[in-house]
């Protein structure tokens, strides 16, 4: 990732230059976090696929058939 | 504080069940197993009866509803038992209960929390083994969808003195919008679900009010019910009925700690700036309905912010009010759960994705988004209605939420071996030490016990009453060594009375 340069003898670093890093930091952070949501796809992927060998059969009526009454 | 939790409960495939049946079985099932592990652990009272047994298992075979049987409470009333851990497991309405043991910390209420799911799944495994009987499900959720709710209720011991306005108004718009930590997530949108959709919680559609003393009608965002089971001079027990049931321990912690700060900010007349917000039901529900956390809120004063922001208005407010009384001598659990709020509230502002480990709304939605994306589905699908019921399951390998964490997919505050423990072991710093410990200790001659006493039935004349008024008083550090010594509950009641 690019970075500000800290080298206290560089002040005179001009504006467009500063603009340019600028852009470029935010371009990094975007691509981190585009990795990091393609990251968090892949998992709800092999997620999704755990939770289909748990998940009750017949969601329909099984939804259905949940009734509560009242408590508190 | 304590957290009392009351269980959706259904027998698939039996849609008629007895619901308040189902749920004593249950409880029964518990307290038998709790008596068949030794003596020790026995409750006299209850095993003493005969009638008990049988109504225990005098379940129907099928177990469908009779309309001309009697829905007699009476009949029911013995499925109410307390745990060697202090807690209370019964029957309220059509649900088992669990009403966890006093604590003094949110770390604490978490873990008696989190014992009370181990404990129903325990239950619902040991109400199997009746003959005749099909499994028992138990959800720890708020809502069957179909316009009934039930409840996640917290209790907060407060000073008496501190004025209930006071209450009202600095803690009705945090209890707006701390859903936003602390929601659960449902799919569907209305008191009977009917609206598609995703929203943060599962209680807010069924608010109507903002103050009242109701808990199943007309709901209230503050509960005025006003019944401290302890010294009603010095105490008030604030009765918060707003909450979400979190199956997720970071959010348990989230809600009842910084509830603690907020309630110690009150307490302490610290607050100098007021947030009340406009409209306050309408904003609840406002809130709960937009998962994008961008709905901008208004306050009496004219200023508009999103749920977060005035979470983070609360949030300065407790950490400056914490730096100011106590410094550099916070204690850690204080600063932690100031951390985490921080951190919790700053990602949820970026992006509320970040937070599928520790909230429970944020990781139900992203497992539903999954499933829309994946199978195209639209939010009224049954399948997305099933992830959000069986994401609460209490039982360790169906239920969504603790398969998550089995996966490592959510983070723990609390390890399982000390959920384990505290099955059975109470608090050591509250008056429900005395009161679990009597019960491991003299089964068998406790004769009944509630929040405020324990009655000891130790051959005499009458019963001997042990009042418990002060919550802080039978610590272990107070009656651990008393306990010990005494090999019988006479020896202790004489003990205590000095004889």
């Amino acid at each position: 990732m690019a970075t500000r340069d800290s080298d206290g003898g560089q002040q005179n670093a001009n504006r467009r230059a500063d603009e340019a890093d600028e852009v470029t930091t935010e371009d990094a952070a975007a691509s981190d976090l585009k990795e990091r949501h393609e990251k968090l796809s892949e998992d709800v992927d092999s997620l999704l696929d755990e939770i289909d060998d748990v998940l009750e059969e017949n969601a329909e009526e099984f939804v259905k058939g949940y009734v509560q009454k009242g408590g508190e | 504080m304590g957290i009392e939790t009351e269980y959706g409960v259904s027998v698939p495939g039996q849609p008629n069940t007895n619901q308040m049946l189902a749920s004593s079985l249950v409880v029964n099932s518990y307290a038998n197993r709790a008596s068949s592990t030794g003596s020790r652990a026995r409750w006299d009272f209850e095993e003493e009866s005969p009638l008990r047994d049988a109504r225990g298992f005098e379940l129907p075979r099928e177990p469908v509803v009779d309309p001309t049987a009697p829905a007699n409470e009476d009949d029911l009333g013995l499925a109410n038992v307390i745990l060697t851990n202090g807690a209370r497991l019964y029957v309220d309405h059509a649900h088992p209960e669990f009403s966890a043991p006093e604590v003094t910390n949110p770390r604490d209420a978490v873990l008696w929390d989190k014992a009370g799911e181990r404990v129903m799944a325990e239950a619902a495994r040991r109400a199997l083994t009746v003959p005749g009987t099909r499994p028992v499900h138990l959800y720890k959720n708020n809502t069957d969808n179909k316009g009934v709710s039930y409840g996640c209720h917290e209790n907060y011991l407060m000073a008496r003195s501190t004025p209930f306005g006071e209450i009202v108004r600095h803690l009705t718009p945090f209890f707006v919008s701390r859903q936003v930590v602390c929601g659960a997530g449902r799919v569907g949108i209305g008191v009977d679900g009917r609206q598609a959709g995703f929203q943060i919680s599962q209680r807010a559609d069924f608010f109507e009010v903002e103050v009242g003393l109701e808990t199943t009608l007309k709901r209230p965002i503050i509960n005025t019910r006003d019944e401290p089971h302890a010294d009603p001079e010095k105490y008030r027990r604030l009765h918060v009925i707003i909450g979400d049931a979190n199956m997720s321990e970071v959010a348990t912690y989230l809600k009842a700690g910084t509830t603690s700060l907020v309630l110690s900010m009150i307490e302490d007349g610290w607050f100098s700036v007021d947030l009340s917000v406009e409209a306050p039901v309408a904003t609840l529900r406002a809130i709960s309905h937009d998962p994008s956390l961008t709905h901008l809120l208004t306050l009496t004063d004219g200023r508009r912010m999103t749920a977060v922001q005035l979470q983070m208005e609360y949030y300065e407010q407790a950490r400056k009010f914490v730096e100011s009384r106590f410094g550099a001598d916070v204690d850690p659990q204080t600063a932690d759960v100031l951390a985490r709020w921080e951190s919790v509230l700053g990602r949820l502002e970026v992006d509320p994705m970040t937070c599928a480990r520790e909230l429970d709304w944020v990781a139900k939605l992203s497992i539903l988004q999954g499933y829309r994306s994946r199978d195209s589905l639209a939010w009224d699908s049954p399948r997305l209605e099933l992830v959000d019921l069986q994401y609460h399951d209490v039982r360790p390998d169906r239920g969504l939420y603790n398969r998550l964490v089995e996966r490592g997919r959510f983070d723990r505050i609390l390890t399982e071996d000390e959920v384990v423990r505290a099955m059975t072991e109470p608090p050591e710093d509250t008056r429900a030490f005395f009161r679990g410990r009597c019960l491991a200790r003299y089964p068998q001659q406790v004769a009944a016990a509630s929040w405020d006493s324990v009655i000891f039935d130790i051959g005499r004349d009458s019963l001997q009453r042990v009042p418990t008024l002060e919550p802080l008083r039978g610590t272990k550090a107070h009656v651990g060594e008393l306990l010990d010594r005494c090999a019988t509950a006479t020896e202790l009641v004489d003990a205590l009375a000095g004889r």
